[in-house]
C-alpha cells in the first residue's frame, strides 16, 4: 500500500492503495464517484474515461501510482468548463441517453474532441469516438449531440 | 534448304544470348566495384570488399530486430498500429492521427499508454508513445514485412528518416527510448511476459555499428527478398 494525493475535480483527495490499483477503481471505490463506470476493463469500450491533465484517459488502465500530480476531471465536475456544459446539453437536447451506462465516457471523449477540433469533420468524430462502444447502439444521437455542441462552440 | 535456315536463326539466337549473358554479368560486376570503390576509395579493395560483405551480414541481423512485432507493429503502412505477436490491429480503433502519429483527441496513444509500462493492467508504455511516420513505414498495406532491401533503403534515406546519416542511426539504435523498450516491453494483461527483439540489445547496437562502420550498405532488392 502507499499514499497519493490526488488532484480530482480541483479538489485535493488523499488515498491509501496498492500502487498498480488502476484510477478507474480508486475514483469509484476509494472516493465513491461512482459516474465513471467500469465497462470492459481493458480500455476496449471506453466507458471508463477520464480527464487527465486534458488528455481522454483510460482510467481502468492506468495504475494510480503513474498519475503524479496531473489534474483528473471526471464526469461530476464536466460541467464546470464551457464546453463540457455545451456538450451535457446537447445531449440532453438530442436526448442521447438510453440505458447510460456508456454515456459518461461518450461525453468525456466528446468533451476532449471539441476542445481540440471546435469544429470537427465527420472523420473527426468517427476517429476520435471510435473507441467508445454504446450497446444501446446511439451513435447516431451522439454524432448529432456532437455537431449540435459543435455549432454552439 | 529450310533446315538450313533454321539452324543458322537458332545458332545466331544462341549467340545472342550469350553476348546478352555476358553484358549483364559484366554490368553487375561493375556496379560492384563501383559499390565498394563509393565505400573508400583510399583503401585496400579486398579490405572494403570484407567490410561491405561484413556490412551487409550485419544489417541482416539488424532487419531480423526491425520486424520483430516489437518495433514493427508501430512501423506500419495503414492508418492503425498493431498490437500482440501476430502483429493484429490495435483493439478500440485506434488511429494514427496527424504525422506525430499520436492518435486522435479523445482517443491518443497517452489515452492508455504511460511514461512506463503499467505491468498491473498489462498496458506498455514508454516516454512518448507515438506511431512512426509513414515514411519509415516498414510494411506494406497488407501488413506483410517489407523486404531487407527496402527496409534498408528507408532506413538510411535521410529525406525520410528525419535526416539520420550512419552515427545518428547508430546512436537512436543505443539510445533512443522507444527503440530501448523493446528489450523492456513488460507485462501482457495476463502477466507473462512480452517477447524481445530476436538479439539481445548490445548485439544490436554492435551490428548497427559494423553496419554503419561500412558505410550501411543495403542488399540489392532480389539477394534477400522476403
Amino acid at each position: 500500500m502507499a499514499t497519493y494525493q490526488l488532484n480530482v475535480n480541483g479538489q485535493s483527495k488523499k488515498v491509501d492503495v496498492d500502487p498498480g490499483t488502476p484510477l478507474l477503481w480508486v475514483l469509484r471505490e476509494d472516493l465513491k464517484m461512482t459516474g465513471t463506470k467500469y465497462g470492459c476493463g481493458i480500455s476496449a469500450c471506453g466507458a471508463c474515461t477520464v480527464h487527465v491533465d486534458g488528455i481522454a484517459t483510460r482510467s481502468c488502465v492506468v495504475p494510480v501510482s503513474l498519475i503524479g500530480n496531473r489534474k483528473i476531471t471526471t464526469i461530476e465536475a464536466i460541467d464546470q468548463d464551457p464546453v463540457g456544459r455545451t456538450v451535457q446539453n446537447a445531449w440532453v437536447e438530442k436526448d442521447v441517453v438510453q440505458c447510460g451506462y456508456c454515456q459518461s465516457g461518450q461525453i468525456m471523449s466528446a468533451v476532449a474532441l471539441l476542445k481540440a477540433t471546435p469544429k470537427p469533420t465527420e472523420q473527426n468524430i468517427e476517429e476520435s469516438m471510435g473507441g467508445n462502444l454504446c450497446r444501446c447502439a446511439t451513435y447516431v444521437r451522439i454524432r448529432e449531440a456532437i455537431k449540435s455542441a459543435s455549432q454552439r462552440l | 534448304m529450310l533446315s538450313n535456315s533454321r539452324f543458322v536463326i537458332r545458332s545466331l539466337l544462341i549467340i545472342l544470348s550469350f553476348i546478352a549473358t555476358w553484358i549483364v554479368l559484366t554490368a553487375s560486376a561493375a556496379n560492384e566495384r563501383r559499390d565498394l570503390k563509393n565505400l573508400n576509395p583510399n583503401t585496400n579493395l579486398g579490405e572494403e570488399s570484407a567490410r561491405f560483405a561484413a556490412g551487409l551480414a550485419a544489417w541482416e541481423q539488424v532487419y531480423s530486430v526491425l520486424v520483430s512485432p516489437r518495433c514493427i507493429n508501430c512501423h506500419t503502412a495503414t492508418n492503425y498500429p498493431q498490437q500482440g505477436d501476430d502483429r493484429h490491429r490495435h483493439f478500440a480503433n485506434v488511429v494514427r492521427g496527424g504525422h506525430d502519429g499520436q492518435g486522435v483527441p479523445g482517443l491518443h496513444c497517452v489515452s492508455c499508454h504511460q511514461e512506463v509500462n503499467a505491468d498491473s493492467t498489462g498496458v506498455p508504455g514508454e516516454t512518448n508513445w507515438h506511431l512512426a511516420p509513414l515514411s519509415m513505414r516498414w510494411q506494406d498495406t497488407n501488413d506483410k514485412p517489407l523486404s531487407s532491401a527496402a527496409v534498408c533503403r528507408a532506413v538510411t534515406d535521410r529525406a525520410r528518416n528525419e535526416n539520420m546519416d550512419g552515427p545518428a542511426l547508430l546512436k537512436h539504435h543505443q539510445e533512443a527510448a522507444l527503440v530501448l523498450w523493446a528489450w523492456n516491453p513488460g507485462r501482457r494483461p495476463d502477466g507473462t511476459m512480452r517477447t524481445v527483439p530476436p538479439l539481445p540489445h548490445a548485439e544490436f547496437v554492435n551490428a548497427t555499428r559494423t553496419w554503419v562502420d561500412a558505410g550501411t550498405p543495403c542488399p540489392k532488392e532480389s539477394s534477400r527478398a522476403r
